[in-house]
């Protein structure tokens, strides 16, 4: 086996374009998906249109002025913003597909925003322009204003609240209060109680009644506005969301992605040189003078899987020291890397020789390999919830027959400390490894 | 339907040194159709045995049970598997590697004891040594054959079985293989080569064997076939005359119902 191990990587040295294939395609997928993870995905940009004038402020009560710079920081750094200065220019830009979308705050949004204080409020409103051309962008947008648009509206409503609350403090405990300049003390529920007490005894009996009567009223108020001030708080954010993970361990969306494609880098470079491998072996028709004697099948099959599993070790810790290039990687977790890594690779192999036995040429059996782990990479990757619950266990049992959904599974759990337990995946991967080492041995019958 | 003459001196000599390889009733089916019929031969020490006939005859079939990649269904072969060379009708090699880099592979495969010196020696009787480096992809097609041959008789074999191995090659070529092989079976080694080439198993074979659809047809020297053919288109078999071997052949096996 060893000299045929040898032969193969020999061969793999003399095919310069299979070689460069097998280093530039993960070095390609690493640079990619790192390019796609260090620049944020939340930052579709957006023109910016802001004409209020800029002398006007917007006055909450005694919590002062609202921080516009602020809160454009706070816009912009959800999205890139693009300033522009005129709604013609928005258009225009939205229309180029220079921006995904635009923001325009109207000359009187702050007024409208001021009047909701008052007795006579106005619905404040922000234009949005968004090409519909494409369905997919324009809902994009529209769920990243609608997202921004709702945040304003609940900071805007914790701060009425606030100042709401700091009124009804006022109101029952006294102090100051500014008006126009001038400072005026507000005697307050509390102290009015206790001053209309501490006169009381010495009234006549009628008017001592009467002030019983406001002294209970005041105390009354004083307690139920109290009850007022934790649910004007509610009412600023009724609902809070309390997150509890009832199923499935996950780990961290960068650590996913980067599984994500250390797994289908292994899958393609795995399968296909295997596949290629044991079919180029009839194509050189050197298969039945191997197997005369000189070989085993059973042999050449291992021989084959040990191919695979060599180089998808190389060709996937290539791929990842190349996104440590653009992400940091747990490299305390390499022990677990190798066994996932490795045994997924087995997995693989086992599935290209498979297909390698059945196709029989390297073309058809490259063809193949494509047409098969395509799809069930892409199924392997289909979250619950989002197609029927039969139709997700019918996909979930597919996968499970395939090396794809085991070895992301081991390779999320190798890299990452909270994504899944590899023992299971692994155990599954070999599993897998016997049943299609299996299926390739029985597909060697019929290939000489 | 066999028909024998009277043997020739030198297959009379053949058959009685020993016997190396010996198949009694093969028989292969590959589903409905039926590839050997009961065929039965034997072959000697340096004897050059051509096994000819039509294509789909069971030429391939018969030298591929003998060399052990097939199994039969029924018949046995009296033969060591390590005594036994196969040379494929297309070369066995891989193209991206080297003549020496191929001779070595194989020679290790087959657990050669001098592996170093079985190559040089195979390298110096295919008169490749100045090509010991090239790629097998890069040399002619009769290069490649060589090598395939050489590569057959790495393990020394007292067996060397060829299939069709002249198929593809220009006739200097073909001149220069077969040089090679009749001096492998002057060296003691048994030769049986499978054609459709009767020219050329009348020129190179001590011995042959007939088969069409699976049955043998005739085993004996190539005089004894001619003096059959001749006998036959005298005798007024249509379309055979004794002066054309060939066509006289093509009405041997139509005679036969072939």
């Amino acid at each position: 086996m060893r000299w045929l191990l040898l032969k193969d990587l020999q061969i793999l040295r003399r095919s310069p374009l299979v070689t460069a294939l097998l280093v530039v395609y993960p070095v390609a997928i690493a640079v990619l998906i790192g390019f796609a993870l260090s620049r944020s995905p939340d930052e579709p940009r957006i023109a910016f249109l802001n004409e209020v004038p800029e002398e006007e402020q917007l006055n909450i009560g005694e919590q002062g002025e609202f921080d516009k710079v602020a809160a454009k920081e706070e816009l912009c750094s959800r999205v890139e913003c693009v300033d522009v200065s005129s709604r013609d220019e928005a258009t225009a830009k939205v229309k180029d597909g220079e921006v995904l979308g635009a923001l325009i705050l109207p000359p009187d949004l702050l007024d409208k925003l001021q009047s909701l204080q008052t007795l006579n409020p106005e619905q404040p409103t922000v234009d949005v322009l968004v090409n519909e051309e494409d369905p997919v962008k324009g809902q994009i947008v529209d769920d990243r204003i609608q997202a921004l648009v709702t945040e304003a509206n609940l900071i805007l409503s914790q701060q009425v609240s606030e100042q709401a609350g700091s009124y009804l403090d006022l109101l029952i405990g006294g102090g100051e209060f500014g008006l126009l300049g001038q400072s005026i003390e507000i005697l307050g529920l509390e102290r009015a109680g206790q001053i209309l007490e501490s006169i009381q005894a010495g009234l006549p009996k009628q008017d001592r009644i009467a002030v019983g009567q406001v002294v209970r009223f005041a105390q009354l108020a004083r307690e139920n506005l109290d009850l007022a001030l934790p649910l004007l708080g509610a009412v600023a954010q009724p609902i809070e969301v309390e997150k509890e993970i009832v199923s499935g361990d996950s780990p961290s969306l960068d650590a996913f992605a980067i599984a994500v494609a250390a797994t289908v880098t292994l899958m393609f470079v795995t399968v296909l040189l295997v596949a290629g491998s044991l079919a180029l072996e009839r194509e050189e028709n050197a298969y039945p003078r191997l197997t005369r004697g000189l070989i085993g099948r059973t042999s050449l099959l291992a021989e084959k899987v040990v191919l695979g599993i060599v180089c998808s070790l190389v060709v996937t810790l290539v791929m990842l020291a190349g996104l440590e290039l653009f992400l940091p990687l747990d490299w305390g977790r390499f022990p677990l890397w190798i066994p996932a890594i490795a045994v997924g690779g087995a997995g693989f192999a086992a599935f290209g020789a498979a297909i390698g036995g059945a196709a029989r040429e390297v073309r058809a059996s490259s063809l193949l390999a494509f047409m098969i782990s395509l799809p069930i990479a892409f199924l392997s990757l289909v979250p619950s919830g989002t197609v029927s619950p039969t139709l997700f266990d019918v996909i979930e049992v597919a996968a499970a027959l395939f090396p794809f959904a085991p070895a992301l599974d081991a390779i999320s759990g190798a890299l990452d400390a909270a994504g899944p337990a590899i023992g299971l995946p692994l155990l599954h991967l070999a599993a897998i490894t016997l049943a299609y080492g299996l299926l390739a041995r029985l597909a060697l019958r019929r290939f000489a | 339907m066999e028909a024998k003459g009277p043997e020739s001196g030198t297959v009379a000599a053949a058959r009685e040194r020993e016997v190396v390889i010996e198949g009694r009733g093969l028989m292969k089916r590959f589903g409905e159709q039926v590839a050997l019929r009961g065929v039965s031969f034997e072959a000697h020490r340096g004897e050059l045995l051509a096994v000819i006939g039509p294509n789909g005859a069971g030429k391939t079939t018969l030298l591929s049970i003998l060399a052990g990649i097939w199994r039969s269904d029924e018949g046995t072969v009296s033969r060591t598997p390590g005594e036994v060379g196969w040379i494929p009708q297309q070369a066995a090699l891989y193209r991206r590697l080297t003549v020496q880099e191929n001779l070595r592979l194989f020679a290790h495969l087959e657990r050669v004891p001098d592996v170093g010196a079985s190559v040089e020696e195979m390298l110096a009787q295919t008169a490749l040594e100045e090509r010991r480096a090239d790629q097998v992809g890069a040399l002619s097609g009769g290069n490649q054959q060589r090598i395939n041959i050489a590569i057959g008789l790495l393990a020394r074999p007292a067996v060397l079985l060829l299939d069709e191995p002249s198929a593809g090659l220009d006739p200097r070529q073909r001149e220069r293989l077969w040089e090679f092989v009749i001096g492998l079976a002057g060296g003691g080694t048994t030769v049986i080569f499978s054609t459709h080439n009767i020219q050329e198993a009348e020129r190179y074979g001590e011995r042959l064997l007939v088969l069409a659809d699976g049955e043998r047809l005739f085993d004996g020297s190539p005089r004894e076939l001619h003096e059959t053919v001749a006998r036959e288109a005298e005798g007024g078999a249509p379309g055979a005359s004794a002066e054309d071997f060939e066509a006289a052949f093509v009405a041997f096996l139509h005679q036969r119902g072939h």
